[in-house]
């Protein structure tokens, strides 16, 4: 096993995703510092070119953008959106959002697909956001995607691993990284997550809700690390309802 | 498209009618609303509760409710930091004729008052628009009176094709359209259109819209389904509240947006909040006044009920409230505003609509919403 991520061809020694835009752009370097983070999300839209409080000039050199494409309502917009962040020199990773849900803001797995085929033709690192569903996991992988992002509960809820018995699926039956990418809402969820065995975590209105953002940053950073070691060490079992000494039902069995 | 003497619930020739259930399903419910019969408790459990019901809306909505509104704002708080973090988006007005063909008694435009009427040539449009992207500003609304004749489709089209030169995010407020009209003023570069209902008692509706195309009630009300299909990406609503008993007009508001979003699911939502301003000390106070901490209900209200849904804060509010409501309720604050014709490059062409009680300058609300731990954001949309 190893102990990097990795994405695309791409290594990280960090599994903690940060996203942007919940919190002051004046705290993006503690939070980052303090969540030994190497990949930062931020919607392209926020990003205002040459103009005032552009969070890009707020992101420190050597981190890798995670550009993505919130506020794209079809794949085609999708589309169009990731071509925008390779333009203005975003680098080749995109993270897919595709959502014509103002409510719940959850994602459309259909139109994900679609863009998913499209833009790893065009050599994107595609890092696609959706409701967990093995089916869709599967069409992504012979799509060309870089890795899985499934939501844990909706975007902003804090809700926690709503879906996880659905991503432990995709743990098991997918060959991509599987990163939990809305809904974890606190450090404890997001270890517990890690022990499952995903490969890394995406959060931000957990940080960004905290009254101290980059303590949090901290906290979630520590979690993510206990739960990825936990993972590697090996799990003790648990016992259902007792402890059990004998063998009651394989007894009768011959030596 | 006159309308003098006429049935206010019927379209006049030119108007597209539109097929859609919403404004009966609203009317039946809002005519139904007694917020006399709500206990404490039912203000209690719709606290509790992470989505609320219409009844649960109602509740909150009602007098029982005003004790609890230290309660609801924490509420709120929460809410609108989960879906907005600490985002304040910017923006600001521009009003380029106010030219009027309605009578609206309660609106300083109307077509009887003698004010200093105006219109902008598009050269002088062009230069407004570029001294308001001088102070950084990348969202813009843009505003007219309700004349058809004097600011047309074709003009509106024209000023939003200038002003997407210069802002990444374009509205408009101007009078309803029909759904091609819509799809024109998108083309050009407009994804979002606020149309302010006043009032959602048809009767009162029809006494203080004496003359001119605002008169008929349902081609207003449908406005935004028009818009949609016409493509646009957002739409907000609102009543002049005040006008009418204030509870009612918000109870309306809220299920008008709520039913657009569940048949639209992707339109994005967004609610304004005029109000007519009762006289402090007047002896013929009514309970229908909306004083401040009745406009907070109305807006702690709106974020319980749809909580992804943008609020807007304009200057009628003197800088004190709209500073506090900001990361509590409010998402978007205006700022550098100018509500007369032009007035930004040059003196202004025309008269004001209302009067501002907040004259406060881009750089300084953009320092207001630092000092308060917020951030201030100027842009989040890309037309694609």
């Amino acid at each position: 096993m190893s102990e990097k991520l990795i994405i695309g061809e791409h290594e990280f020694q960090s599994r903690f995703i940060l996203g942007s835009g919940k919190f002051s752009l004046e705290l993006t370097n503690a939070v980052i510092e303090n969540g030994g983070a190497e990949i930062v999300t931020l919607a392209l839209r926020r990003a205002n070119l040459d103009g005032q409080e552009n969070i890009l000039d707020y992101i420190p050199k050597g981190i890798t953008l995670l550009p993505n494409t919130s506020g794209a309502r079809n794949a085609e917009e999708a589309v169009r959106i990731a071509r925008l962040a390779r333009e203005i020199s975003c680098g080749d990773f995109i993270k897919l959002e595709v959502i014509h849900d103002s409510k719940y803001l959850m994602p459309d797995n259909y139109e994900t697909i679609k863009a998913t085929e499209i833009l790893a033709k065009e050599g994107f690192i595609v890092m696609p956001y959706i409701y967990p569903d093995l089916n869709v996991a599967r069409s992504l992988e012979s799509a060309g995607a870089a890795s899985v992002m499934p939501l844990g509960a909706p975007i902003g809820s804090n809700k926690g691993l709503c879906t996880k018995d659905f991503i432990q699926i995709l743990i098991d039956e997918i060959h991509l990284p599987i990163i939990v990418d809305a809904g974890i809402g606190r450090p404890s969820q997001a270890c517990e997550a890690m022990e499952m065995g995903i490969d890394a975590i995406m959060c931000n209105t957990a940080v960004a809700t905290a009254t101290d953002v980059a303590l949090m940053s901290k906290a979630f950073k520590l979690a993510i690390e206990a739960g990825r070691a936990a993972y590697l060490a090996g799990l003790g079992r648990v016992l259902n309802y007792r402890a059990e000494a004998s063998s009651p039902l394989t007894d009768f069995l011959e030596a | 498209m006159k309308a003098v003497n006429v049935n206010h619930m019927n379209y006049l020739e030119g108007m597209e009618v539109t097929d859609s259930d919403i404004m009966e399903k609203v009317l039946a419910l809002v005519k139904k609303y007694d917020y006399r019969q709500y206990k404490s408790n039912d203000v209690k459990r719709a606290l509790m509760k992470d989505q609320l019901t219409i009844e649960d809306y109602g509740a909150i909505l009602s007098p029982i409710a005003m004790p609890y509104l230290e309660e609801m704002a924490s509420k709120a708080t929460t809410e609108t930091k989960k879906h907005f973090g600490n985002s304040v988006f910017l923006f600001t007005p521009l009003y380029i004729s106010n030219f009027c063909e309605n009578h609206c008694i309660y609106c300083g435009f109307n077509c009887k008052n003698k004010i200093k009427r105006g219109i902008l040539s598009f050269a002088e449009i062009e230069e407004e628009l570029k001294e308001v992207a001088r102070t950084g500003l990348k969202e813009i609304l843009i505003l007219t009176g309700e004349s058809r004749h004097k600011s047309g489709v074709e003009y509106i089209c024209e000023a939003v094709r200038l002003a997407a030169k210069y802002f990444s995010t374009v509205g408009i407020e101007i009078y309803p359209l029909n759904t091609d009209e819509y799809a024109f003023i998108k083309d050009s570069g407009a994804d979002f259109v606020s149309v302010y209902q006043e009032t959602y008692n048809t009767d009162k509706y029809e006494q203080v819209h004496l003359r001119g195309p605002k008169k008929i009630f349902p081609y207003r009300f449908n406005s935004q389904e028009r818009a949609l299909a016409g493509g646009v990406r957002g739409v907000a609503f609102g009543a002049l509240l005040g006008l009418d008993d204030f509870r009612k007009d918000a109870f309306a508001v809220g299920l008008h947006a709520c039913f657009i979003q569940q048949k639209y699911p992707h339109a994005e939502i967004s609610f304004s909040t005029p109000r007519l301003r009762p006289y402090i000390n007047n002896e013929k106070n009514s309970p229908h006044d909306v004083h401040e901490k009745q406009l907070l209900q109305v807006m702690l209200a709106y974020r319980l009920f749809m909580p992804f849904a943008g609020i807007t804060i304009s200057t009628r509010e003197r800088a004190g409230f709209r500073d506090n409501v900001i990361g509590m309720v409010a998402t978007k604050i205006s700022a550098g505003v100018c509500v007369g014709v032009g007035g930004h490059k040059e003196d202004e062409k025309g008269d004001e609509q209302f009067e501002i009680s907040d004259s406060r300058s881009v750089r300084e609300v953009h320092q207001m919403i630092l000092n308060r731990g917020l951030q201030p954001v100027y842009t989040d949309y890309i037309r694609v």
